[in-house]
């Protein structure tokens, strides 16, 4: 009789609780696939044990330690370098006075965030092409010699850094700006009071009120560093051969060998490879969130 | 009173962020320049901002091309308004039930949903799963339902939301009155978390409306395919000539008189141009659903 009365709870998780099941739960069973030597004809469960010998195999490629290299670098390099662009965005925003530019500035700085990484792709290829690139066409003008940047891998890590930043500082910003926002206006007064410069206000009061946003943003981040952008990595560099040395992530790496190579052995090892470390690093940062600030800690 | 030193910061700050926004804005624009610009001035000079001539010839050639370009459109639009519509509603349903103080097992169904964001198996099972045993390759479903449906973040910034805006004294009252649970859901419930399932509702229709991986891994045949799918694929062929840019091949005469530079863009543009037009009507509401997942992730 008491129980009844919760029946209509369980109705309404019941469609949810389906789902995740059907598209998280039963994925993470298949990580049994990076033991196995796996063979369809007799299907996953029947596929004899192969131990640890796709991950021998893995970690002996030179791939092993790129991608690892790439994923972990580029996302370090990701997570400063969108704190700087974010925060400063930020301040600026809650320092102007008119509020009609600050929202015209918001909406456009947003818009990179909304589109597609194919899209992007487009975008970086008008201006990055070889023969029709804007890039290019400038160079010709000056009488400077061409670059073929879907050919040189030195150029990539400055265009990617660019491009995570120009499609994520928007988002980014309005998160540090709503924090802003939070902060007690008196605190301002007086400090106008006392004569305080601009520059004075920024430095005491505004960044050290930030600083636990920031902290907890940072810590999300270091959370996802065993992630990568799959759609960054894949799409913007257009797939190609020559820069996949400085582009290839474990998420390229997993689809590539999934799709392109058919090798599913060596793909689902470094499929468990980044889901172990990344849950790894996960509890890790969650559990620093915790120790600083707990109501913002997972759980 | 505005002292000298306000005013000359007011200055930097606006020019800082004109600055910014210039260069945010700027790819938008060569793209969609480059759509309207000569293909034969494209091929000598490159893409411009400044188009010396003027020409319409990539669209007429889109406009050519329609029957793809529609079908790809209304596959598009079909798949983001029953993943929406679907992922909206058990993100909610999900999101309601552990707003409620207490039922049995609601710890279980929390650490269900929580469990998700730290673990997961990785695309390889995932794929195996979806085409070896669902069979969804190649069919319309594998547009709907791998990944985009329903995620832990959404139903977190739901709940959240519910557990502020909805005071349990309201539904208790609802209960006495005889009510029942879908009644209050649907009477009382839904109408105060109507801001919340604009944001969640925005979130997820983005979120169809650019997915090009669930294209990319399930669906092969070009009858199915999504506008961004299109876009990608278009994408491969200009892979296909980058690669080989040695060997100069001279597109034009094999292909026929396709403005091939200028469709390139034209298409993007396409692909693009309703965010950029419900974009502006809908900016408060993904600001706000921003910075309410900021408070509480």
């Amino acid at each position: 009789m008491k129980l009844r009365k919760y029946i209509p709870f369980y109705i309404m998780l019941l469609p949810g609780f389906l789902y995740l099941l059907v598209n998280n739960y039963i994925p993470m069973t298949g990580i049994i696939i990076a033991f196995k030597d796996l063979n369809f004809t007799k299907g996953i469960i029947k596929s004899d044990w192969a131990g640890l010998a796709n991950f021998e195999y893995l970690f002996k490629t030179p791939e092993a330690f790129r991608i690892t290299r790439n994923t972990l670098g580029y996302n370090f390099v990701f997570i400063i370098v969108n704190l700087l662009a974010a925060v400063t965005i930020a301040v600026l925003l809650s320092e102007i006075k008119n509020k009609r530019c600050v929202k015209l500035y918001q909406t456009i700085i947003l818009l990179p965030y909304l589109i597609s990484m194919v899209i992007v792709s487009y975008l970086a290829y008008a201006f990055l092409s070889g023969q029709t690139g804007f890039i290019n066409g400038f160079l010709n003008k000056l009488g400077l010699p061409q670059i073929s940047f879907y050919s040189e891998p030195k150029f990539w890590p400055f265009i990617l850094v660019f491009v995570n930043c120009w499609k994520g500082a928007g988002y980014s910003s309005i998160i540090y700006l709503a924090s802003i926002l939070g902060i007690d206006q008196e605190l301002y007064e007086a400090a106008a009071i006392d004569g305080s410069t601009k520059w004075k206000e920024i430095k005491y009061i505004t960044l050290p009120l930030l600083k636990p946003t920031m902290i907890i943003m940072t810590l999300m981040s270091i959370g996802r560093i065993f992630y990568s952008d799959f759609g960054l990595f894949y799409q913007v560099p257009m797939n190609s051969g020559a820069l996949v040395d400085i582009t290839n992530t474990i998420d390229t790496y997993v689809y590539r060998g999934l799709i392109n190579l058919g090798d599913v052995s060596m793909s689902s090892a470094a499929c468990v490879y980044q889901s172990l470390v990344g849950f790894i690093l996960v509890m890790f940062a969650n559990w620093i969130t915790r120790r600083y600030s707990k109501e913002n800690a997972l759980f | 009173m505005i002292s000298k030193d306000e005013k000359n910061f007011q200055l930097g700050a606006n020019l800082a962020m004109v600055i910014v926004s210039v260069v945010m804005i700027l790819p938008f624009i060569l793209l969609v320049m480059s759509s309207v610009t000569s293909n034969t001035e494209i091929t000598l000079h490159g893409y411009t901002f400044f188009p010396r001539e003027f020409s319409l010839e990539a669209y007429r050639h889109l406009w050519h091309e329609r029957s793809q370009i529609l079908r790809a459109y209304a596959i598009t639009v079909g798949v983001t308004g029953i993943g929406t519509l679907f992922g909206l509603g058990m993100t909610i349903l999900y999101a309601y039930a552990l707003s409620q103080p207490f039922f049995p097992g609601k710890t279980f169904f929390s650490f269900y949903l929580f469990f998700t964001m730290l673990f997961n198996g990785g695309l390889v099972p995932t794929y195996i799963m979806y085409t070896r045993y669902l069979h969804i390759k190649n069919t319309l479903w594998a547009l709907i339902i791998p990944a985009l449906l329903m995620n832990a973040f959404n139903v977190i910034l739901v709940r959240t939301f519910l557990q502020s805006n909805v005071p349990q004294s309201l539904l208790e009252a609802a209960r006495i009155d005889g009510a029942g649970e879908f009644t209050i859901f649907g009477k009382v419930v839904f109408p105060l978390a109507k801001p919340i399932v604009a944001t969640i509702g925005l979130f997820i229709g983005v979120a169809y409306w650019n997915d090009w991986t669930n294209g990319l891994y399930y669906v092969t045949e070009s009858r199915l395919f999504s506008i961004q799918q299109l876009l990608n694929n278009m994408m491969k062929n200009i892979e296909f000539l980058s690669q080989n840019a040695n060997i100069k091949i001279d597109t034009s005469s094999i292909i026929g008189n396709i403005p091939q530079a200028t469709v390139r863009m034209a298409i993007a543009v396409v692909g693009i141009l309703p965010i950029l037009i419900i974009y502006p009507f809908v900016q408060k509401y993904f600001v706000k659903g921003i910075a309410i997942g900021a408070i509480k992730g």
